[in-house]
């Protein structure tokens, strides 16, 4: 099968780009990287895609609140293409700032398959802070989020002042766990163990939920960034597993988008 | 229709900012406030149907699941005091300005110039303890900057018995403009008062070469033909001012020294091109991969056969120290301006950052007018944190040094790395040139009174109607699109040159440009302004930030504005490229600058100074020292310059662009500062760079010569630690130096100047004797304060910044160790040099009996040093070293801490088997700050090739890396002088800034 033609969305202050573009790229997908301005104005059409990536970044600036004003623009003038884009059998990821924005326009969580119902937020970590650091992350293994199969534990970077997913409305939450929509969580490294406990769980996520995936499992939002471990050696430990025989073949972030690229294959 | 809104969280959600708010209020001010509340503040001056304004203000500015809002106060119940901060007319305003975007994107209008959104915040506090006096300090010393803030501070009652305030910090310009003719056919002290109320930075001896061209006979007949008359105009002279400034120029650089030492006298014709320039000519005699130095914005290197380098270090330091948070953010978005400006524009992949301040602990009276170092820290960090993750840039190397000297004038440096393809469409990259005809284009933000003059702080009140001119604020968004926008012209080739718009404006930017085509014809007319009232020399050097500059070929034009218009970038055409030889200046139809090319740019008289080098006389600490120095040592790890500043570091992206390898954090916690960075450039490519650095300032005290040969030394071991080669590396030289010109303020100016000479000399001599050339560099040298009646200047200090190709990052090494068992080695000699080593520094704040902090700086024997270093290259080359270090500030003790701490493995050293030169005290082996030397721990079963690799280096074998979590050090007899468990290290090591940083909550 033909590889699958993946949209990465930039400009306007998204950064991740070009990292996430050779993410899919070196999977065998084939992408196309575009301001959003291009697309808003409708020079280039959701219709010709199959995979939607929002990236990583500071779009305008996170003033206002991460990806807020990304989502008002997206909303204002794309809200029928994106509706249609979903419908079809195809798939969306946002990272960090790309999952503000999945979240601030509703198409995560939905809930019952409303999408476009703004139902979840991501609230200022409690640790007040932005922060990069490596954390630990287990996959739920009952959720049927398509970019999350074939995995387990893996370790990978957050980069964020905005992570801690939250609502005061407890029943949303027992939904999305009913759900096995929490794709990825927050570990403790020492035991396995899902963790709202700092630094593990970075910013106090409720039950170190840290991706969440639609119904369908199509649609998949996470704060860490898959696309910042795809060399084995942006693993902060290399140096020390090289002595250990056990550097890895591969980043843990590459399956994640070898798992988009296959699906259409 | 004008709305004023307020938004904070609902009781139920936590506001996290209000709490870190109150958290900052109690550690750094001590002051007992119950709680912050935060509440933001919007007002809105844009035609918005009632109709319409709760769904847009819902959908901009409320987070519907968290937030309530009102249109009038927003209750949040009872508290003592509210302190509301805003803007000051001009300032930007990024908020505001993405606000107004938004609405006007949901109201599908597009909005006039002056209708504007204004945000705002406030923090409502409840602390029945504090006074009106005590909250008004709290909110002008802490939550809020006068120079660029309002600041209203009201009780409980009064907020609630007053209208909340809809007053807009609209700047009330008018269309009026002026544009002055100066006679310059007058005395000496006329010329002098003229620089001086004109904020001209000229001296008479400039100010008389001004005159002279004015009155010459042929330039007299050029003007009166050309129409602008014969005396020189305003916009004339502050152009020339600019061009001639000691920031465009380098005058103290490239002045005549006499210089004297030890009787022997010398005339130095230019430190830059005798002793820098003249290094980097000398070695790329030998090498080809310098393809631009010097000429740009950034210096240029080749990587390989698709990719080239850029990389440029700068320094922001007089703003940093007034409005530290706007100063370092421009900064470093400043900084990205070079390579996205040199050549035909690099893409940005890494930033760096480097500070020099006072003590944060300081805990005297701070003279008025400065700012607590404390705050400084926050700020500056905050700045360069913002700039450079809103950017997308990852910083690749971070680093602080604290001495009391940097309490008037702290250091800000900045740099950023970038690459560009070698040719794009078959043109060589890092090559540009203008042909006549090619249009003037600015592209970015527009021109306000921003940064007029920015060198000459105005002590002159700010009043309501006055913008902002002191500093300029950087807004890392519009700078995004900019930078988007560009890449993508320069891969259309749209344009034949860019340069960025820095100091001096468009002055610099076009006067610079100017000089590749032969002239220039700009009109100021249609230059996007920000408000009205800006007169046309003002429009011209004006430093508003986030603007480039390009020459753009007319059939062009279309093209790149339709892409321009896409990025919502703004661009407008000022005229055009001519070869007529005159800086050709108009506005609204009349000629304002009608100046000869070649005086503008080389009509700059030479300035002569003398230099005298009379070395200070010093002498080493007596004291005893106890048996057991684990608590020295603890001590040591424990100082400012010394002690984890993980917690702020942290902060700042590192990961973004995936490309970091060894990143400037390492170790099985990642708390520990890594000898370099290394990071790849391209995506899938084991080919990548080294980033390292040396700085050294308190060496200066004792020579300024070994304190550069230190320096430069550091940079390129940590590379050779790191497993790096020397093969391809490049210098980046930065001097901050004190005032070094001899006048009634600064009547040490010839020894100043002296120590400007030696460090020269030994960037000259080192540089040459490893191979590294400078490709770039900075000077800053007015870094000097008068405190309270008394100056006080800081100690010269130079960074040198290092650049290497790295062939293979597999083959990259860190200071962790990696396995219990390894064999310990030392590489190189410990000498008796410890003279203001940290370990000095320390004992002599410890005992007021003791004045000096010793006579013996570390010094380099370049010849030995690069024999060790191509050893190294080739035990690394070959893998046969499992970890490496390089010591640095407190010496070999400091250094086997770090590399514990980092592996979570112990060692056990015999301080007896170290090699050392005359230097026998256990405590001075183990805390001399002697260059060239390396830690490395070797598999047993690699020692004979390890052996055999280092020939006859001097090293030897001191001990064995161990299971158990140890620091165990013995003197050789069998007692032990230093014995910690890795946690104790690490407490000791962390306990300085522990209260900084707790993310814990």
């Amino acid at each position: 099968m033909a590889a699958p033609k993946i949209l990465v969305v930039t400009g306007n202050g998204f950064n991740c780009e070009r990292e996430t573009a050779y993410a899919f790229d070196m999977n065998g997908g084939n992408s196309d990287i575009y301001n959003m301005n291009y697309i808003i104005e409708g020079d280039i059409k959701l219709s010709g895609y199959q995979i939607l990536a929002f990236v990583g970044g500071f779009s305008y600036g996170d003033h206002l609140g991460g990806g807020k004003v990304a989502a008002v623009k997206f909303r204002n003038n794309l809200k029928v293409e994106l509706m249609e884009f979903v419908a079809r059998d195809t798939l969306i990821i946002g990272i960090c700032n790309g999952f503000q924005v999945l979240m601030q326009l509703g198409i995560l969580p939905a809930l019952n398959g409303e999408y476009f119902s703004v139902k979840l937020t991501l609230a200022p970590n409690n640790s007040k802070r932005y922060e990069d650091r490596w954390v630990q992350l287990k996959v739920n293994q009952s959720s049927n989020c398509i970019f999350t199969q074939k995995m387990d534990r893996i370790m990978l970077p957050v980069r964020h002042g905005e992570g801690k997913l939250f609502t005061p409305d407890i029943e949303t939450f027992e939904k999305l766990l009913f759900n096995n929509q929490t794709a990825l969580q927050y570990i403790d490294p020492e035991n396995g163990d899902i963790t709202e406990k700092y630094p593990y769980n970075p910013n106090g996520s409720f039950r170190g939920i840290a991706g969440i995936c639609d119904p369908s499992g199509r649609i998949f939002g996470l704060m860490p960034h898959p696309e910042a471990y795809l060399s084995p050696y942006n693993n902060p430990d290399w140096t020390r597993l090289k002595y250990k025989n056990s550097v890895p073949e591969e980043g843990d972030g590459v399956q994640i988008f070898r798992n988009a690229v296959e699906y259409f294959q | 229709m004008q709305y004023r809104v307020e938004v904070a969280n609902r009781p139920d959600c936590r506001d996290v900012y209000g709490e870190s708010v109150c958290t900052d209020i109690r550690k750094f001010l001590d002051l007992t406030v119950e709680s912050v509340r935060s509440v933001f503040v919007y007002i809105l001056d844009v035609p918005l149907d009632s109709s319409k304004k709760d769904d847009a203000v819902r959908e901009v500015f409320v987070d519907p699941l968290t937030q309530d809002y009102s249109f009038n106060k927003l209750d949040t119940g009872k508290f003592d005091w509210c302190v509301e901060i805003g803007f000051k007319p001009g300032v930007t305003d990024s908020i505001g300005g993405t606000a107004r975007e938004a609405i006007s994107d949901i109201l599908k209008v597009e909005f006039e110039q002056q209708q504007k959104v204004y945000s705002g915040k406030q923090y409502r506090l409840t602390a029945p303890e504090m006074t009106r006096e005590s909250v008004l300090s709290l909110a002008e010393d802490f939550l809020g900057n006068t120079l660029i803030e309002t600041i209203k501070v009201q009780s409980f009652d009064e907020w609630y018995n007053s209208k909340p305030d809809s007053a807009l910090p609209k700047v009330k310009g008018t269309p009026d403009y002026r544009l002055e003719k100066i006679d310059l056919d007058i005395g000496d002290e006329e010329l002098m008062a003229l620089s001086r109320e004109r904020s001209l930075s000229l001296s008479l001896e400039e100010m008389r070469s001004i005159k002279e061209y004015f009155a010459r006979d042929e330039i007299i007949e050029m003007r009166k033909s050309s129409g602008i008359g014969d005396k020189a105009t305003d916009v004339e002279l502050e152009s020339l001012a600019q061009t001639w400034s000691e920031h465009c120029k380098h005058k103290i650089f490239n002045c005549i020294i006499d210089y004297e030492e030890d009787g022997k006298k010398e005339r130095i014709d230019s430190l830059f091109r005798t002793y820098i320039m003249s290094a980097t000519k000398k070695i790329g005699e030998d090498v080809d991969w310098l393809l631009s130095v010097f000429k740009d914005n950034a210096g240029v290197i080749k990587f390989n056969d698709r990719i080239n380098l850029v990389y440029k270090v700068e320094t922001h330091n007089t703003p940093s120290a007034l409005e530290p948070y706007g100063g370092a953010l421009t900064g470093i978005v400043g900084v990205n301006r070079d390579p996205m400006g040199t050549g035909l524009g690099a893409d940005l992949l890494f930033n760096v950052w480097g500070y020099c301040f006072g003590s944060p602990f300081y805990d005297k009276k701070m003279p008025s007018g400065l700012l607590h170092p404390n705050r400084i820290r926050e700020n500056v960090h905050k700045g360069v944190i913002d700039g450079g993750n809103q950017s997308g840039i990852p910083y690749a190397r971070g680093w602080e040094y604290f001495d009391e000297r940097y309490i008037g004038k702290p250091l800000v440096f900045c740099g950023t790395v970038g690459s560009m393809p070698v040719s794009i469409n078959g043109n060589p990259t890092h090559e540009k040139k203008i042909a006549p005809g090619d249009l003037i284009v600015m592209a970015g933000g527009r021109i306000g009174k921003d940064g007029i003059h920015g060198a000459t702080f105005s002590s002159e009140e700010l009043h309501e109607d006055s913008p902002i001119q002191a500093v300029q604020i950087g807004d890392p968004i519009t700078q995004k699109k900019l930078y988007d926008f560009l890449i993508h012209a320069r891969n259309l080739g749209l344009y034949s040159f860019v340069t960025d718009n820095g100091a001096g404006g468009l002055s610099s930017s076009v006067g610079e440009m100017a000089q590749s085509s032969g002239g220039c014809y700009m009109d100021l007319t249609n230059a996007p302004l920000k408000y009205q009232g800006l007169d046309p020399w003002e429009i011209l050097i004006s430093e508003a930030q986030e603007r480039m500059s390009f020459a753009v070929p007319p059939e062009n034009k279309d093209e790149l504005f339709c892409l321009a218009e896409k990025y919502g970038v703004e661009v407008t055409v000022l005229g055009e490229f001519t070869n007529s030889g005159i800086f050709h200046v108009i506005h609204k139809d009349e000629t304002v600058a009608y100046l000869d090319m070649e005086f503008l740019h080389d009509g700059l008289p030479q300035m002569e100074l003398k230099a005298r080098w009379i070395p200070p006389i010093l002498i080493d600490p007596e004291f005893t020292t106890p048996k057991d120095i684990t608590e020295t040592l603890k001590n040591l790890l424990g100082r400012l310059n010394i002690c984890s500043i993980e917690g702020k570091s942290r902060q700042y992206d590192h990961e973004v662009k995936g490309l970091n390898i060894i990143k400037p954090f390492i170790g099985v916690e990642r708390d520990i500062p890594s000898d370099a960075t290394v990071v790849i450039v391209e995506h899938g490519s084991t080919e990548g760079i080294i980033l390292a650095e040396g700085k050294n300032p308190s060496y200066s005290d004792i020579d300024t010569y070994h304190m550069a040969a230190s320096v430069i030394d550091e940079a390129v071991r940590r590379i050779i630690s790191t497993g790096g080669t020397l093969d391809q590396a490049a210098g980046l030289d930065n001097f901050c130096w004190p005032d070094p010109v001899q006048s009634e303020k600064t009547p040490d100016g010839h020894y100043k100047l002296a120590q400007l000479v030696r460090a020269n000399k030994a960037l000259f001599d080192f540089t040459t004797a490893y191979n590294v050339p400078c490709i770039s560099g900075k000077d800053s040298m007015k870094n000097d304060c008068i405190l309270e009646g008394k100056k006080i200047s800081i100690p010269p200090t130079l960074l040198f910044s290092v650049i290497a190709k790295m062939n293979d990052i597999t083959k990259a090494v860190t200071m962790d160790i990696k396995l219990p068992g390894d064999l310990v080695y030392i590489a190189g000699e410990t000498f008796d040099e410890l003279g203001s080593s940290e370990y000095y520094r320390m004992v002599t704040e410890q005992d007021e009996n003791i004045t000096s902090a010793g006579k013996n700086v570390p010094k380099v024997d370049p010849e030995k040093a690069l024999k060790l270093y191509r050893a190294i290259e080739k035990i690394t080359g070959s893998e046969l070293a499992h970890s490496i270090h390089t010591p640095t500030l407190g010496g070999l003790g400091v250094g086997f801490a770090k590399m514990v701490m980092a592996g979570g493995y112990g060692m056990e050293i015999d301080v007896s088997s170290i090699p050392t030169v005359k230097c026998s005290e256990p405590d001075k082996i183990l805390f001399s700050e002697s260059n060239s030397r390396f830690i490395i721990t070797v598999a047993e079963s690699d020692r004979e090739a390890f052996e055999t690799a280092m020939g006859d280096n001097t090293f030897s074998l001191i001990g064995t890396t161990t299971e158990k979590p140890e620091l165990l050090i013995e003197d050789g007899s069998g007692n032990i002088i230093i014995s910690s468990d890795i946690d104790g290290l690490r407490k000791s090591w962390k306990f300085t800034f522990k209260d900084f940083f707790d993310g814990s909550s």
